[in-house]
């Protein structure tokens, strides 16, 4: 059965997403980047140390997978764009994940300079990727300026409180024209299944892989949970229903 | 010497060039994944030689990091 997914016009093999922060050290980074099957890999834009050059993350990364840069901190439009265009130079990738943070302590988005710097970005060519609020009406703003995706919030960043709003996840995905990324709160496998059985294109994971007590298991964890969302919302669920239904054939019952 | 906006940071150095800061402090500027900024506008790579750096200007040097 094929199931192709595109972003952009671009196939991706995999419709999981992974952050490379927080993780114990770079081998089980590489470890579960290998588990999890991922094709898209997103990284930061950092000034460098000026003590010296030592060996980039990116350089141990090399070809295996699709680097995705991110915006991850800017509070401003100029600084999100510039951060964006410094990623374009130094990975030579159009793909930029747009972060514009309105409170330090939630991490929620500036919606207001989001869909603005995300429409300069679109503008200039860049492939944007905005990490947003589970907000229909910011989501079709941004699908609107030519974002490529949508990457809607399940809850804060970092938090594993996996989808705090099951519905409105759900209605994004129902109307967007744009494939719907879940972004951020993914605390653990069952999360990751939600999102795609919600009607999620595909699920970036960073902190619930990072941070698990095993980082390698939780990896495969999470890819099995795609393929097993994404399978069943395919499928489709059955219909909820108040009482029960007998599964097993009413006629011929013993002592009847 | 110039007085530069180093990554946030002011200093004085006896540079003209975006390739001669590179170099002056440590970074091979043949160095993959590496992007400058010249006072809010990238520098491209093939332009490093070629760009003056005067007293004031803001320079920033990035690379990629982990991220989510």
């Amino acid at each position: 059965m094929t199931d192709p997914f595109l972003v952009a016009g671009t196939p991706l093999s995999s419709r999981l997403f992974i952050g490379t922060a927080g993780y114990p050290n770079q081998q089980v980074l590489l470890d579960c980047l290998e588990a999890s099957g991922a094709e898209v890999v997103t990284v930061s834009i950092r000034r460098i140390s000026l003590e010296g050059y030592a060996e980039s993350l990116v350089d141990v990364l090399g070809g295996r997978c699709r680097l995705l840069p991110n915006t991850a901190g800017c509070a401003t439009v100029r600084d999100a764009v510039l951060t964006a265009e410094l990623a374009r130079e130094a990975l030579d990738t159009q793909w930029v994940k747009l972060e514009l943070i309105g409170d330090r302590e939630t991490l929620y988005p500036d919606v207001e300079q989001l869909v603005r710097a995300a429409d300069e970005l679109v503008r200039s060519g860049f492939t944007v990727l905005p990490y947003c609020n589970e907000d229909p009406v910011t989501c079709q703003k941004l699908a609107d300026v030519g974002c490529a995706a949508v990457m809607p919030l399940g809850s804060l960043i970092g938090s594993g409180m996996g989808i705090a709003n099951p519905a409105a996840i759900e209605l994004i995905c129902s109307r967007s024209p744009v494939p719907v990324v879940l972004d951020a709160g993914i605390g653990t496998a069952s999360d990751a299944t939600l999102a795609m059985e919600l009607g999620c294109e595909a699920v970036l994971v960073n902190t619930a892989i990072a941070r698990s007590h095993d980082p390698r298991r939780m990896a495969a964890a999470m890819r099995a949970a795609v393929e097993g969302g994404r399978l069943a919302r395919l499928a489709g669920r059955i219909p909820k229903r108040l009482f029960a239904e007998p599964s097993s054939p009413q006629l011929g019952l013993v002592g009847s | 010497m110039t007085r530069l906006r180093i990554n946030g940071v002011e200093e004085e150095v006896d540079v003209t060039t975006v390739s001669e800061l590179l170099a002056a402090r440590g970074v091979d500027p043949a160095a993959k994944f590496l992007a400058v900024a010249l006072n809010g506008a990238v520098v491209r790579r093939v332009e490093w030689r070629s760009t003056p750096l005067g007293p004031g200007d803001d320079v920033e040097i990035v690379r990629p990091f982990s991220g989510g």
